[in-house]
């Protein structure tokens, strides 16, 4: 996004006395000691949850969310000399991508950040962006359409950041041991493969300790 | 892309990200998607003091339902997600309006409290610890 682009600047948000809870005590949820205190902030960490369309990447984050997920729109211009079929019309388009996050405060001062990463495959720009500092990506699987894990396996893959596949087991679909997901998805043996439910939160946990766990073992000294 | 059959079917070439500068804003502020953010004014102060009005005749004065509700909503410590997704702001704009409310220094930045890159693995145990306790 080009920040001088005045279209960006038009954008109209609700007003403060629509938005709920919005700097009124009381009416947000429960609020973490470190949201009232602002002499200083906790540390913010954050995982990525990728995965192809519908495979439970916003059950996931919502299963161990301290707050209700929360949506952010990142607007993006596409240039038009990108366009190859734009003709006579010169304009930029904008894009508008949906991702959804939720938090858990794991200590006072430590924060920890789940980010859904938008179905699109094609932004994968905005997930540079996202993956910055991350601790890595818990990469989703449904055994009925594996395919739709590969390009953010070869994505992860590509940048060298620490993931972990989880396979969302959906009831009634058969039921694969994770040296078969490995071998279907030619997942090296270094990379853990959990099976989960999105739905229950346990199992979340189990597939988030998984990816630190991960994280700890590649990372250096 | 050739076979498009006008927009609507027209898979876009490719796009431009609103941010290939490592999450920094042109005024030098690092705001990435976690990172936190807080009014300078008081808690229940007004949120604009006394001989702090948002000049007229700029391009303040246009902003000033986004500017007045990012700082009523930072009253409390936000992460930049946060603060978009709250105020229906799209990430690349609140990032904008955040950079300039900080060099007024109507905001703090307060950062992530971490260093660069990936999270050294003194960070990581402390997570792994705190997911346990979950
Ligand atoms: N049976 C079953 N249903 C699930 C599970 N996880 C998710 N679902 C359901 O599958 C559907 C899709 O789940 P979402 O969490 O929205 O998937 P998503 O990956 O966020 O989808 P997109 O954002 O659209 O790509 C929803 O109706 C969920 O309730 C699971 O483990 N078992
Ligand atoms: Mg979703």
């Amino acid at each position: 996004m080009d920040f001088a682009d005045s279209e960006t600047m038009t954008v109209t948000p609700p007003h403060v006395s629509e938005i709920p809870g919005a700097g009124i005590p009381g009416t947000e949820e429960k609020l973490q000691n470190w949201q009232i205190d602002r002499s200083r902030a906790p540390i913010a960490t954050k995982i990525v949850i990728a995965g192809g369309f519908g495979v439970g990447k916003t059950t996931f984050v919502g299963s161990v969310s301290e707050i209700t997920p929360l949506q952010t729109e990142a607007l993006m211009t596409q240039a038009s000399e990108d366009v190859d079929d734009l003709g006579a019309t010169p304009e930029k388009l904008t894009t508008t991508v949906a991702m959804d996050f939720g938090r858990i405060t794991l200590e006072s001062d430590l924060v920890l950040y789940l980010f859904g990463t938008p179905g699109q495959q094609r932004f994968w720009f905005m997930w540079d962006d996202l993956m910055r500092g991350a601790i890595g990506a818990v990469v989703m699987a449904d055994t009925r359409r594996l395919e739709d894990s590969f390009p953010a396996l070869d994505y992860f893959e590509s940048l060298g950041l620490p993931y972990v596949v989880a396979v969302n087991h959906f009831e009634g679909t058969p039921l694969y041991g994770p040296d078969d997901v490995r071998d279907a998805l030619s997942v090296s043996p270094g990379i853990p493969v959990v099976t989960m439910d999105a739905r229950q939160r346990v199992t979340v946990v189990d597939a988030l300790l998984a990816l630190v766990g991960h994280a700890v073992d590649v990372s250096p000294e | 892309m050739t076979g498009g059959s006008g927009r609507g079917a027209r898979r876009p070439a490719r796009v431009r990200p609103y941010s290939l500068t490592g999450g920094r804003t042109r005024s030098g502020h690092v705001l990435l998607v976690e990172t936190f953010v807080a009014s300078l004014e008081p808690a229940d102060g007004p949120v604009d003091g006394p001989g702090d009005p948002v000049p007229t005749g700029t391009p303040g004065t246009r902003m000033l339902p986004e500017i007045r509700a990012i700082i009523e909503l930072c009253r409390r410590m936000r992460s930049v997600a946060e603060v978009s997704a709250m105020l229906k702001i799209p990430l690349g704009v609140v990032r904008v309006l955040l950079s300039d409310l900080a060099d007024q220094g109507k905001i703090r930045v307060y950062g992530t409290g971490r260093g660069p890159g990936q999270p050294d693995r003194a960070l990581l145990e402390r997570v792994l610890v705190g997911l346990r306790r979950l």
